[in-house]
């Protein structure tokens, strides 16, 4: 191994693969066969955290930055002046053993700038894959990109090495798309995922008949877009995210706060902010949506087209809809009790499980671990004194964020955590 | 008038598993169950030792697991976070849990029930710590090795998650505070005790003891960690909140900050 070669290189191409923020490790339940090397745990491991708190559990790089086009807000871009360079499939391989030996990693996560062709990147990076995977018995987490436009075949191949695969949409609507990525079509995203998610169901089908059928994607797809960079509002992400959801049975829909990368006037300039605030809001409509039996419609719509950025998207919702509330913890069913701000899936758990024992009052709720602070307006429980009364929304609202403040700095880390846990 | 004892018992689990046989078998009135490095008489009780017995401590083992599943796992956890008086409090745990039914419905309101919930809990957050931040460094003898300084004495809980991982390379994981570790030597794992006088921190200085290519896969890694940060979005306080100081000694992405 030439050392110094390779380090250049990590650097050049690590750098350039961060901006996936994508970095999960988990819904994979790989074992460990023929006393091979690791396995993928199905809840994932963070070996360490970015300076910014974000999970390093993989390594993350692209096989190139060399790439045929030109997506405006890419980094790697061709028309962007930075050194190039490209890991031989041997190369990619051997780090990726030699870190996950160590204990530094779960597995590899593999993109690439599409050099001549689709096809001929996704070969590559289906060659690695398959190496590891074969030659190494290897075990761990592989997640490949799906290079858009590349054909079925290869995206069957890729399938049986991988245990995610994904396509980034970045922009979340066609036009932007038209805007900021003139080279590539709709299409050319959407048919590899559809490929694959028609795989998937094939493969599961088959597994139930036949036991041993092998693997295919076990950790599904996954895709991302990016935030703040062509004037979408958070109804076209969530409506476009919900779509995918369904379309496509997405595990995960990532979003990711754009980052500046670049001096170009259909994009916010260099040194403006990153929406990290509205990232975190997105992420929790995608939670309320996924975990809280939350419909996309009653988050977001034409009368409310952008999420609040001063509360959180349930309270927001709970606000407009005070005629819902008060709920009574000790008789709501499930869903009734994960509507109310401040519960979390966890304490609807516990609530669920202790009230079989006695009615619940403030006392038994604080310990539980409920944010009496916020979800005091909207429930009544065991006691006399409740909190509502006749205030309006307005006043609520005014109540929670002044009794919050301390919390509100702190939300940006609250958004990593939830980011984490996957 | 009814003495209470203080049963003292060896320090190991399957002890305390005895001691708890012992106190419902003789029905005794149980003043304190201490670990024989650290015992102190009470003015007004007596001493009893306990010698571990293997079916003994099983009996009671299967008896708390028939309960449930979850108190068994909660009660080794919680032992093995080895706070002073653990011992009483998973006692008053076992007692109440025998006197239920179905051990799913453990009343999670009653303050001892809840304390051994949080301390299992806590001690389980170490050994997924440990398991994420165990850094192997590769010896000459080509055995991957690691040092930890753990909080809890989380070495027994990892070991089924190494095994499982890195079945085709032999390893050692040294624990620093309690001076032992466990091997593997592509069968087995096994308990060493052993004094390591030299801590092998991550350093940035190679070391005899390793292989040329590790100080180049550290370097190699170091330079990863540090080019998947994204400078607009820095959060030093998030950081050490997910990775704590105490164990960026160990960590080789973490070694010049240190
Ligand atoms: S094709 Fe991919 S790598 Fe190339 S410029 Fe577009 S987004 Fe960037």
């Amino acid at each position: 191994m030439n050392f110094d070669r390779i380090r250049e290189k990590l650097n050049i191409l690590a750098d350039a693969a961060k901006y996936d923020v994508s970095c999960a490790s988990s819904g994979s339940d790989r074992s460990n066969q023929k006393k091979g090397l690791g396995n993928a745990s199905k809840m994932g491991i963070c070996h360490t955290y970015t300076a910014d708190g974000r999970c390093v559990s993989l390594l993350k790089i692209l096989l190139t930055n060399h790439c045929i086009f030109d997506c405006a807000y890419c980094v790697t871009r061709k028309s962007n002046d930075v050194p190039r360079a490209a890991f031989k499939v041997q190369e990619v391989v051997d780090l990726t053993i030699n870190f996950y030996r160590r204990n530094y990693i779960e597995g590899l996560f593999l993109s690439s700038g599409i050099f001549k062709s689709p096809d001929h990147t996704m070969e590559r990076l289906v060659a690695v894959a398959k190496k590891l995977r074969e030659e190494e018995n290897f075990n761990g987490y592989i997640h490949l990109k799906s290079i858009p436009g590349a054909s079925d075949e290869l995206m069957y191949e890729a399938g049986l090495y991988a245990d995610r695969l994904s396509v980034n949409i970045e922009v979340p609507t066609v036009s932007g798309l038209k805007l900021l990525a003139p080279d590539k079509k709709h299409e050319d995203f959407t048919k590899p995922m559809e490929k694959v998610k028609n795989e998937i169901i094939r493969y599961s089908a088959e597994q139930k008949i036949i036991k041993s059928t092998p693997k295919y994607a076990p950790a599904g797809q996954s895709t991302q877009m990016i935030v703040g960079a062509s004037g979408e509002s958070d109804k076209d992400i969530m409506y476009s995210a919900t779509y995918y959801y369904k379309t496509f049975n997405m595990k995960r829909v990532y979003y990711s706060g754009y980052v500046p990368v670049t001096h170009d006037s259909r994009l916010p300039a260099i040194g403006s902010q990153v929406p990290m605030l509205r990232e975190n809001r997105l992420y929790q409509t995608d939670w309320l949506l996924r975990f809280y039996d939350f419909s996309v419609g009653e988050l977001l719509n034409n009368q409310h087209p952008n999420l609040d950025m001063d509360v959180d998207p349930k309270l927001s919702w709970a606000l407009r809809n005070l005629h819902h509330f008060p709920v009574d913890v000790n008789a709501a069913d499930k869903r009734l009790l994960a509507r109310i701000p401040g519960i979390g899936m966890q304490s609807v758990h516990k609530i669920l499980k202790a009230r079989k024992f006695r009615k619940l009052n403030w006392d038994h709720l604080k310990k539980i671990g409920v944010a009496l602070n916020r979800a005091q307006y909207f429930m009544v429980c065991d006691s006399r004194l409740w909190e509502r009364r006749d205030m309006d929304a307005e006043k609520i609202k005014g109540m929670i964020l002044q009794s919050s403040s301390g919390k509100f700095r702190n939300q940006y880390s609250a958004q990593l955590s939830l980011f984490n846990q996957q | 008038m009814n003495v209470s004892t203080t049963l003292v018992y060896d320090g190991s689990f399957n002890g305390f598993l005895t001691s708890v046989f012992v106190t419902f078998d003789e029905k005794i009135k149980v003043a304190d169950i201490q670990k024989n490095n650290r015992s102190q008489n009470g003015l007004f009780s007596e001493i009893e030792t306990v010698f571990t017995n293997v079916e003994k401590a099983k009996r009671v083992w299967n008896g708390i697991r028939n309960k449930s599943y979850n108190a068994i796992s909660n009660v080794y956890f919680a032992f093995l976070s080895e706070k002073d008086g653990v011992e009483m409090m998973l006692y008053t745990y076992i007692q109440k849990l025998m006197r239920i039914k179905n051990g799913k419905h453990l009343d999670y309101s009653d303050s001892t029930i809840l304390y051994i919930a949080q301390l299992a809990k806590k001690v389980g957050r170490e050994k997924h710590r440990m398991e994420a931040f165990v850094r192997f460094q590769l010896t000459k003898d080509e055995i991957y090795f690691a040092n930890i300084e753990p909080d809890f004495d989380v070495l027994p809980l990892i070991s089924k998650h190494f095994r499982d991982r890195y079945a085709d390379q032999k390893w050692l994981i040294y624990d620093v505070k309690r001076k032992y570790g466990i091997y593997y030597d592509l069968n087995h794992v096994e308990m060493v005790s052993l004094d390591l006088k030299d801590i092998h921190h991550n350093r940035t200085l190679k070391s005899d003891a390793f292989t040329e290519a590790e100080h180049e896969y550290q370097t190699l890694w170091n330079d990863y960690f540090k080019s998947t940060n994204i400078a607009s979005r820095i959060n030093p306080k998030l950081h050490k909140q997910h990775v704590p100081k105490r164990y960026w000694k160990y960590l080789s992405e973490k070694k010049e900050a240190v």
